[in-house]
């Protein structure tokens, strides 16, 4: 059990390590997304490429989604995952704690 | 698939045969792939490809609900698991960004149709409230993220627990290498769509590659290692879920 928690203390620490030493190695970067990268080449393959379908939602509001209106479905669809997981991790940790081990 | 009804089997058999015969008819000459950038008959024949895997994982899921329901928190878990880790943009040590998949943790747990039909709703999700991927390679983008990374998480995994090697450590390049695997895929996927000039289809795919590899190679690693970490997690906390799906063995720990 103690071995675990200095396992996930480790596990946690490499995740942010990673996570975060770009932002500070590489200053001034732009980090754009690598999808975008991605039709950068099919340009410099195929010349001026014009995708032949929008995306539904930009059709309906008539224009690119605004950043601050995506980000917010980011964090709604991060939201809504954090929220089970939290909730199931909870439920899980409750449950072994007042049933005690010999029950699983 | 054994104890499946018949009702099930034929449905699943029909969709097969209809993905087969269709995907035979063309010829094809043939991460999230842009909205609109595949040409059309590339959206339906991916599409047409995934649709046997959908099929299969929604039954399958249909009796895992019904025959082990315990299971039905690991399987919210892990979907939910696949909603933050995609949402995640990551900067990366190419300068740019790119996200981990999460595919990986329901493949091996589920098995991969399971995954497929997780991953599919995400990729839903984030094609219509985000402009990321799209509706018309949806089909694309679920082989690559929802059955080919799923497929190889799934492989390793089991070739790790014959040869007796530490699941964390499994579990870590399961879920590591099918992430790696998907942009693999992507690129392959463009290249199929945009071949070079100069050279060809493989030209293109390495270029591509070249794009996405180095972004993606520090996340798969992230993505093992957050894998690992939930699968902890559940080890401590859901044995007997855990157990009820055959991850861990009776005798176990």
């Amino acid at each position: 059990m103690c071995k675990n928690k200095v396992t996930a203390f480790i596990l946690t620490a490499l995740i942010l390590l990673i996570a975060l030493v770009p932002l500070f190695a590489l200053k001034g970067a732009e980090f754009g997304g690598s999808d975008d990268a991605g039709s950068q080449i099919v340009e410099s393959i195929q010349g001026n490429y014009e995708p032949w379908f929008t995306p539904v939602l930009e059709t309906l509001i008539g224009g690119e989604l605004p950043g601050e209106i995506e980000s917010l479905f980011f964090c709604v669809q991060t939201g809504i995952g954090v929220g089970i997981i939290a909730y199931s991790f909870g439920y899980l940790a409750a449950r072994k704690k007042y049933k005690g081990d010999n029950q699983v | 698939m054994k104890n499946w009804t018949k009702p099930e089997k034929t449905v699943y058999f029909a969709v097969l045969t209809f993905s087969v015969f269709l995907g035979l008819t063309e010829d094809v000459s043939a991460m999230h792939i842009m909205e609109g950038y595949l040409p059309l008959v590339h959206c339906i024949l991916w599409g047409v490809i995934c649709l046997p895997f959908a099929a299969h994982g929604f039954i399958t899921l249909k009796h895992i609900s019904i025959e082990k329901p315990q299971t039905m928190i690991l399987l919210a878990m892990s979907g939910a698991f696949i909603f933050v880790i995609s949402s995640l943009k990551i900067p990366s040590v190419t300068g740019s960004c790119s996200h981990m998949t999460g595919t990986g943790l329901s493949a091996i747990l589920f098995g991969v149709s399971s995954a497929s039909v997780l991953g599919i709703i995400v990729l839903i999700f984030q094609a219509v409230l985000l402009a990321h991927g799209g509706l018309t390679t949806l089909g694309a983008n679920t082989f690559s993220m929802a059955i080919a990374g799923p497929i190889l998480a799934f492989l390793i995994y089991r070739l790790g627990q014959k040869r007796n090697i530490n699941r964390k450590i499994t579990v870590f390049f399961a879920a590591a290498l099918g992430d790696i695997f998907t942009y693999c895929i992507t690129s392959l996927q463009l290249a199929l769509a945009y071949p070079s000039n100069e050279g060809g289809i493989i030209f293109s795919a390495g270029k591509f590659l070249g794009v996405f590899a180095p972004t993606q190679i520090p996340l798969a690693v992230m993505e093992g290692l957050i894998t690992v970490l939930v699968v902890m997690g559940m080890e401590n906390f859901a044995l007997p879920e855990l157990r009820a799906l055959g991850f861990v063995g009776k005798e176990e720990l």
